[in-house]
């Protein structure tokens, strides 16, 4: 499955704000990190103040800071700002109302449950969680790099 | 062996020990005050499964308060056994149920049963656990993905008979 770009950006956004929730970061700082415009980023982080998962801290030194409950507040919650997860509207597409059509959906909609009940069973605790892990981890040694083939 | 949670005499430290037989009637009201179901029989019948036969692979274990001073009430309970080669699958230790008293949530009496499983499965040599939610049990779900539990390699299936 695929998420939209607003959704990604809110999710890491979100995980470098609650990673330490006393810390205000900017735009430009979270954006480095991940590789995008502090313009994109900037109406994503509007969308989750208003949320109220995260709030702007003006002056010298401000930025964004967490506010939100990383106990409560779940992937799907944050997916949801951003775009309709799983809401499968498929009546105008070709063969919608064939009995075949109708079985495609009740498979897809099999998936979409499945998403949706992984997504919402996921906080931003437990994600902090998998990602400290995954630092933890060893790398992966380094292939040998291949000599130039002539 | 218990297991003691913080200082003894800490108000909210916790014993996780082996069912006993007096706890019944206690693992019974808190399930019926859960689930709104009296299954008495068949607490009793889990009780003899597995908190009374082969105690090396079936573990029935409750949470209760180290204070004497807080009574010796249940405050929840966990039970899992060994199960091998179910569906081809290597041995390891499966959760199928767990309840905490809702007045004693958020205390990590839930957690401190599961890390207690966790422990008599790994003493047991296994290196996987695995349980089984209710897509729509919110409270499951957030609980075993807060343990770190993941999606594992098998899905469910089931067949409408009716």
């Amino acid at each position: 499955m695929n998420l939209q770009i607003a959704s990604r950006l809110a999710i890491f956004a979100v995980l470098e704000l609650a990673a330490n929730p006393e810390r205000q970061l900017s735009v430009g700082e979270i954006g480095e990190k991940y590789g995008v415009s502090s313009h994109h980023l900037a109406k994503v982080m509007h969308v989750l103040g208003r949320a109220g998962l995260v709030r702007s801290v003006r002056g010298a030194g401000g930025g964004y800071q967490f506010v939100g409950n990383t106990r409560r507040t779940t992937l799907l919650d944050i997916i949801q700002l951003f775009e309709n997860f799983g809401t499968r509207d498929d009546d105008g597409a070709p063969g919608a109302n064939t009995s075949e059509g109708a079985t495609l959906r009740e498979v897809l909609g099999e998936i979409d449950d499945i998403a949706r009940a992984t997504l919402g069973s996921i906080t931003i605790a437990t994600l902090l969680s998998l990602v400290a892990r995954q630092h933890r981890q060893p790398k992966p040694a380094e292939e040998p790099r291949e000599l130039s083939k002539a | 062996m218990d297991r003691t949670m913080k200082a003894s005499e800490d108000e909210d430290a916790l014993v996780i020990r082996a069912v006993r037989a007096t706890d019944v009637p206690q693992v019974i009201a808190l399930d019926q005050r859960i689930t709104g179901l009296a299954k008495a029989e068949y607490w009793k019948q889990a009780y003899e499964r597995y908190g009374r036969t082969r105690p090396n692979e079936r573990f029935f274990l409750v949470a209760v308060p180290a204070s004497k001073k807080a009574g010796r009430r249940v405050l929840g309970f966990i039970i899992g056994e060994i199960r091998a080669w179910e569906f081809g699958s290597e041995p390891c230790g499966w959760v199928f149920a767990l309840s905490v008293d809702p007045d004693a949530r958020l205390l990590g009496v839930g957690e401190e049963l599961f890390l207690a499983m966790s422990e008599k499965f790994k003493q047991a040599g296994m290196t996987k656990m695995r349980t089984m939610v209710a897509r729509d049990n919110r409270l499951h779900s957030l609980f075993f993905r807060g343990e770190g539990m993941m999606a594992g390699p098998y899905i469910q299936l089931e067949k409408d008979l009716s």
